[in-house]
């Protein structure tokens, strides 16, 4: 999709997302205004997952392809995938405060989200240490492959560990039909969001690429 | 500067058409175009960068070129690796064998991965082949540089390969022990294995090689099948070929 | 079978080469026994107290020996370009991956059969139960799965001590949480109906993380 449509479509989405969290859903009985924030911390948390996905998917497409578009297309949405990831911390925070006093709390979402940040946090440890570019791809893709595969059982292990039982990660109980839509409207402007940055992103390391590539046939 | 037509009816032991090796951006191969009739010696010369080290070590399987296409005895290098490594012997700069295993370990270790069959027998054989029966069973670091080399020979021809692959085998090695290398790469199987050998010593690499290869930066400036040059000739030769580089 | 052959000639040759000199594996028992010693001191508590954070220092110790013993799985083979020696080989890269675990296997196993006995007497809590060394198996294989390939890749990188457990850690703590679990659960009592669902998470990571690192470490060590 072409930068400028993309972000047309999200602009809008947000905005309608912004308007439908703050003023057309209901406040939440028992938890009052902060409870909008579940919204955006659910939405971000999808973002984050989506992202980490294509992470993965990209990476296999590298290694059999050896295309560095793949790469270029991993690591971008590796980037996104780390921020969404820390903006899951931060609104988990948030959230937290008032609900229980605690800026932190070691409770199976968090704590998953936390080992999560860290597994895509040594995604591009990895790749800061090492200079090749095509062996920085390559492990990069590796990395990006079991940190995947990783991600349910981690979510799996941790959630066993609190409560004794697997239960649905993001819903508890059924959501009100405001509530229903407001999420799904949320969850859509992340992601056309998401694809935003995508695409700038992929488009300027090709650009870098390009450049690079200049470079050195000048060098020559 | 062209080679002598190759009649069509000589077996190959090794030929690659439009070899590619990039790394990134840099391109060390661009397009080797090489055919060794199977039982000759063919020496590869060029400067250092010239891109030999990276052509022996695809022929040896273990890089993988980014594209062009091998044949190994006939067989496609890609698809048959497995199948091809049999055939196939390296000594490279280093001498891939483990400094805390004794000379016998080593090989033990090597003939059971190669799958040697009787593999006594045949340490044994080889081992006297490089004049180590003595040190079998000292460890590899106790070892000096000609004598490791020696070892790294051994390695290679235990499992009896049809095509010797060598990069640089006189590095750090005085004459004698030079002398020794080529007297025993040339004892066994003298004929019927085929030898690629990458070096700089002109004088030595004459001796013992049919054609020959210059390489410079990535491309084969220069082949000859069976190498009518004089010592002086080739070496007039070569400086024609590299001659470019330095500018 | 050929494959199972190259696989148990590399897992001997680490042996023996480690065991002539026992330099890793000495370290590693003395770092496992200093963690044992300063957790002791970090947490200075009653016997009975004890007995809930006695699996996560038993695991804490297991897990860093761990990274220390992993991280020099692969420099045997850079030095004198061995692995590339290696890769000559008429054998599937993957055979050098199952080799090269199976023998950390063995040294983590042998550095657990010496710590748990040596906990057993520090901290005077019986360890040495079946289901404790089943538990202790089966997390081991997990680690060396996974710790394995990352080592490969770590050896290639600058700064490769760090890269390990930078990688390695987070990747494997559904290995440590099951665990460290399962231990607490046998400790109190429990039999071996309340591990089930530990040891299933266990025996699925070790499946996923056999067959993945299996599918994907040529690609690490190609050049």
């Amino acid at each position: 999709m072409r930068p400028r449509i993309l972000l047309v479509l999200s602009t809008l989405l947000i905005l309608a997302a912004l308007f439908m969290v703050f003023v057309y859903v209901p406040t939440d009985a028992e938890q009052g205004n902060i409870q909008r924030i579940f919204y955006f911390h659910v939405s971000v948390a999808w973002i984050a997952f989506l992202a980490f996905f294509v992470t993965f998917v990209a990476g296999i497409a590298y290694l059999a392809k050896r295309n560095p578009f793949w790469d270029m297309v991993a690591s971008a949405s590796a980037e996104i995938g780390l921020v969404f990831t820390t903006l899951i911390l931060i609104t988990g925070s948030i959230w937290a405060r008032p609900m229980w006093g605690v800026w932190w709390t070691w409770d199976a979402r968090l704590t998953s989200s936390l080992v999560l940040w860290l597994i895509y946090l040594s995604y591009f440890i990895v790749r800061s240490y090492i200079t090749d570019e095509e062996r920085k791809a390559r492990f990069a893709a590796v990395v990006g492959i079991i940190g995947f595969v990783d991600v349910p059982i981690v979510a799996l292990a941790i959630q066993f560990s609190r409560t004794q039982h697997p239960s649905a990660l993001i819903f508890e109980g059924g959501l009100a039909g405001s509530m229903l839509v407001t999420l799904l409207v949320s969850i859509a402007a992340f992601t056309a969001l998401y694809l935003l940055f995508l695409a700038v992103r992929v488009h300027l390391k090709e650009d870098e690429s390009e450049l690079n590539s200049l470079k050195e046939a000048m060098r020559e | 500067m062209n080679s002598a037509a190759t009649s069509p009816s000589v077996p190959l032991a090794v030929e690659t058409s439009g070899l590619v090796k990039s790394f990134g951006h840099y391109t060390a191969l661009r397009g080797i175009d090489l055919k060794v009739p199977v039982g000759s010696t063919l020496a590869v010369f060029g400067p250092n960068g010239a891109g030999k080290t990276t052509l022996i070590k695809i022929l040896a399987s273990i890089m993988r070129p980014t594209s062009g296409k091998i044949l190994i005895e006939g067989l496609e290098l890609k698809d048959n690796a497995e199948r091809v490594r049999t055939r196939l012997g390296l000594v490279a700069h280093q001498s891939y064998l483990y400094g805390n295993l004794s000379a016998w370990e080593n090989l033990d270790f090597y003939a059971r991965m190669y799958g040697v069959e009787d593999r006594r027998r045949r340490i044994g054989e080889v081992l006297e082949l490089v004049n180590m029966t003595s040190r079998k069973h000292d460890r590899l670091v106790t070892f000096s540089r000609g004598m490791q080399q020696r070892m790294a020979l051994a390695r290679a021809l235990l499992h009896k390969p049809s095509i010797l692959l060598l990069d640089e085998p006189e590095t750090g090695l005085d004459q004698q022990a030079l002398g020794a290398i080529w007297d025993i790469i040339k004892s066994e199987e003298a004929g019927r294995r085929t030898i690629i050998f990458t070096s700089h010593s002109f004088e030595r690499a004459l001796a013992v090689c049919d054609g020959v290869v210059i390489l410079e930066r990535g491309r084969i400036a220069f082949k000859a099948q069976s190498c009518t040059l004089s010592l002086d000739g080739l070496k007039q030769k070569y400086q024609e070929c590299t001659a470019a580089v330095k500018q | 079978m050929k494959f199972w052959s190259r696989v148990a000639a590399i897992a001997w040759k680490d042996v023996v080469s480690e065991l002539r000199t026992r330099e890793i594996i000495f370290s590693v028992l003395v770092f496992a026994v200093l963690v044992l010693v300063i957790f002791n001191f970090a947490f200075d508590l009653a016997p009975d107290q004890m007995l809930q954070i006695v699996p996560g220092i038993l695991w804490v110790a297991f897990a860093f020996s761990g990274v220390l013993a992993l991280n020099r799985a692969f420099i045997p083979e850079k030095e004198e370009n061995c692995l590339e020696g290696l890769m000559g080989c008429p054998v599937g890269r993957e055979a050098i991956y199952v080799g090269k675990a199976l023998g950390s296997l063995f040294f983590m196993v042998l550095v657990e059969a010496v710590i748990l006995p040596v906990f057993a007497l520090l901290f005077n809590i019986a360890v040495l139960q079946l289901e404790v060394i089943v538990v202790t198996l089966l997390a081991t294989i997990g680690f060396v799965a996974v710790g394995t390939i990352f080592s490969a890749l770590a050896v290639n990188t600058r700064a490769r001590e760090m890269v390990l457990p930078i990688l390695f850690l987070p990747i494997i703590t559904p290995v440590i949480i099951s665990a460290v679990k399962a231990s607490s659960l046998v400790l109190v009592g429990s039999g071996w109906g309340g591990l089930t669902s530990w040891l299933s998470i266990l025996a699925a990571f070790d499946v996923i993380f056999l067959v993945v690192p299996f599918l994907v470490f040529p690609y690490v060590i190609e050049e």
